[in-house]
């Protein structure tokens, strides 16, 4: 019996201690993208720093624009993409980041430190970069793919993910018909309509999906899907028979950062943890967990010849310079969602 | 202290969280940027909007028609059982629901698909691959697994209290099974049947995140829409357009099931 009272009280003190280095530390929001980021990291993170996460999670750009619109101080760190960048840039939703507070930013590859979403780098921390290209399984295929023109070829019948997001779907058909990722003319969105319309009556699509295709194609649930490229590398790891392209006729290549939003309410927290996952160490998990293409010169350091080989990670010159970074739509979204609903509405 | 006193928490919470929303909700759908407009309602009768609301009601429509055919005799099954059995029955059918209907949705993909547990078998067995994910069919299946125990319930609830005496009366005139049931059980269950399919019905229409999932986002239904609208456009005014159109129809099914209720004047609610 005593025995187990003191077991209770061990508890009991544990968890104030817990809670009191919680109290000393105070907490950060940090609004992310689903499957992002190393769990352990954040581990770190909270052990180090005494400081509390509270991680939140989206699954497209659009999702989290529109719920950091509805009120930025609900989160200190969000991890935008290139474009969303700019679009919030634009509508003064974002604090300029006070870099003595974060030294580590230093580590950010020199062609990343101004970059056009935000030219004076004032805003941004790069996290992660890669390419938008098809995963596909080198057994259920015909011949290499290397042409978004396979993802409407109907031998490939119910065996196509696309994915369920606007701006890379929408981009890639764009693509396909020779336009370019930022075409915003009416008759190029509406030819983009009637193809994924076509391509969606013609059966060949599967299923649009965004999280799930990585997992459905290591299983060999189709033959092919559009997925960003760290989704790719993860797939590829956990099945041979899988390969990725960036098709021949180009792609979109993006950068996602850290931002802190407007009035966040623990911005000295909020940049500890931007800090935090720029130290090379900490990078370094985040990459072997999710296979995207790192931005952060320590980390590259830390890896070996095979790993900067690998063509899925690490795109080469070639296909970076086919592939072009998402613009800000702007009120356009509405015109782009119209054509997205009806594709999704079509029967 | 009056008793109507102690209904306050409640009127506060109602008044909260039911009627200030619901005036947010038309403030929205009737404005944009604070002006008046019905610009909203326009934007409806656009043929996408239109169609996507057919293909819920025709969907949540199939759905209520099919767990009221598995339901009823399975109500019936249920209220027919001596006491003992009958409980061990019932628990049998509220244990699923004890689990989150998310994850019994996702517990049926990974049955479902291609390389699911399913076709591995019909595979085994020499049948082959059968296309069970990503169809309509899917959908409507998904559907009537997560609202079946609706139906079955408010049936069950009414057969199980219906005077058996009515239906021993009924034989012993001479009426033979199906007579008996068809004059006289049927009847009696009828506000139950009226109260399953309102049950059924409306939360079937407005579903989203299950036919995105068993449907692998190929069928939009009208709480995608509504969802769209919030989450990814921002559109709030037209998605409070949405919402009210939503609830018009609601209340509108409603008022018509009423009318099928022999109860409805004795204690005037559906359920």
């Amino acid at each position: 019996m005593k025995s187990r009272v003191w077991v209770v009280l061990i508890a009991l003190a544990i968890t104030l201690c817990a809670a009191s280095a919680a109290l000393a530390g105070g907490e950060v929001n940090v609004y992310n993208w689903e499957d992002y980021i190393s769990e352990d990291a954040l581990e770190l993170f909270e052990e180090e720093t005494g400081i509390t996460v509270n991680y939140m999670r989206f699954t497209t750009n659009e999702d989290m624009l529109v719920q950091v619109r509805a009120d930025p101080t609900n989160y200190d760190v969000i991890f935008p993409s290139d474009y969303i960048i700019e679009r919030l840039i634009s509508e003064d939703l974002l604090e300029e980041l006070d870099w003595r507070n974060i030294p580590n930013a230093s580590y950010t590859l020199d062609w990343l430190n101004s970059p056009s979403y935000d030219p004076q780098g004032k805003f941004s921390v790069p996290y992660m970069w890669g390419t938008v290209g098809v995963l596909y399984n080198t057994r259920m295929v015909s011949e290499p793919i290397d042409s978004w023109t396979a993802m409407w070829d109907q031998q490939y019948e119910n065996n196509v993910f696309m994915m369920d997001s606007i701006r890379d779907t929408i981009g890639v058909t764009l693509k396909m018909l020779g336009y370019s990722m930022n075409e915003r003319g009416q008759d190029a969105l509406d030819a983009v309509r009637d193809k994924l319309i076509e391509q969606k009556r013609a059966g060949i699509v599967k299923a649009y999906q965004v999280d799930e295709t990585k997992d459905k194609m290591i299983a060999g649930e189709a033959a092919m899907g559009v997925v960003w490229s760290g989704d790719a590398a993860y797939a590829i790891g956990y099945n041979e028979d899988l390969a990725y392209v960036v098709p021949k006729e180009g792609s979109n290549i993006w950068v996602d950062g850290m931002c802190v939003p407007k009035g966040a309410r623990n911005k000295e927290n909020a940049e500890i943890f931007i800090d935090f996952m720029c130290r090379p160490d900490v990078a370094l998990m985040n990459f072997e967990e999710i296979w995207y293409c790192t931005p952060n010169a320590g980390v590259i350091e830390l890896l070996d010849e095979e790993t900067l080989a690998d063509e899925t990670v690490f795109p080469p010159q070639d296909v970076i310079d086919r592939c072009e970074f998402y613009q800000d739509i702007a009120s356009d979204i509405t015109r782009f969602n119209r054509i997205w609903l009806a594709v999704k509405s079509a029967r | 202290m009056k008793r109507s006193s102690f209904a306050a928490p409640y009127g506060l919470w109602m008044l909260v969280f039911t009627i200030v929303p619901i005036f947010i909700i038309v403030y929205y759908a009737f404005t944009i940027n604070g002006a008046v407009t019905l610009d909203n309602f326009r934007m409806f009768l656009e043929p996408e909007f239109v169609g996507i609301l057919t293909f819920s009601l025709w969907l949540a429509f199939l759905c209520t028609l099919l767990c009221l055919l598995f339901g009823y005799p399975c109500a019936l099954f249920l209220a027919g059982r001596d006491m003992r059995r009958a409980t061990l029955f019932v628990v049998l059918f509220v244990i699923p629901m004890w689990m989150n209907f998310l994850l019994r949705t996702y517990a049926w993909m990974t049955l479902l698909e291609d390389t699911g547990l399913i076709n591995r078998f019909l595979e085994w067995i020499g049948i082959g691959r059968k296309r069970l994910m990503y169809t309509e069919n899917a959908v409507l299946f998904g559907l009537v697994y997560n609202f079946l125990p609706f139906m079955i319930f408010p049936i069950y609830s009414v057969l199980v209290r219906s005077d058996r005496n009515l239906e021993e009366a009924a034989q012993d005139l001479g009426a033979n099974a199906w007579l008996v049931f068809l004059r006289v059980t049927l009847p009696l269950s009828l506000p139950g049947v009226v109260s399953g399919v309102s049950m059924v019905f409306m939360p079937a229409v407005t579903t989203f995140v299950v036919p995105r999932l068993l449907g692998g986002g190929s069928f939009m239904m009208f709480g995608d829409l509504i969802e769209n609208q919030f989450l990814t456009t921002g559109d709030w005014n037209f998605g409070s357009a949405l919402s009210l159109i939503m609830m018009g129809l609601i209340f509108i099914s409603l008022g018509i099931l009423h009318r099928f209720n022999p109860d409805a004047e004795s204690n005037g609610a559906v359920w």
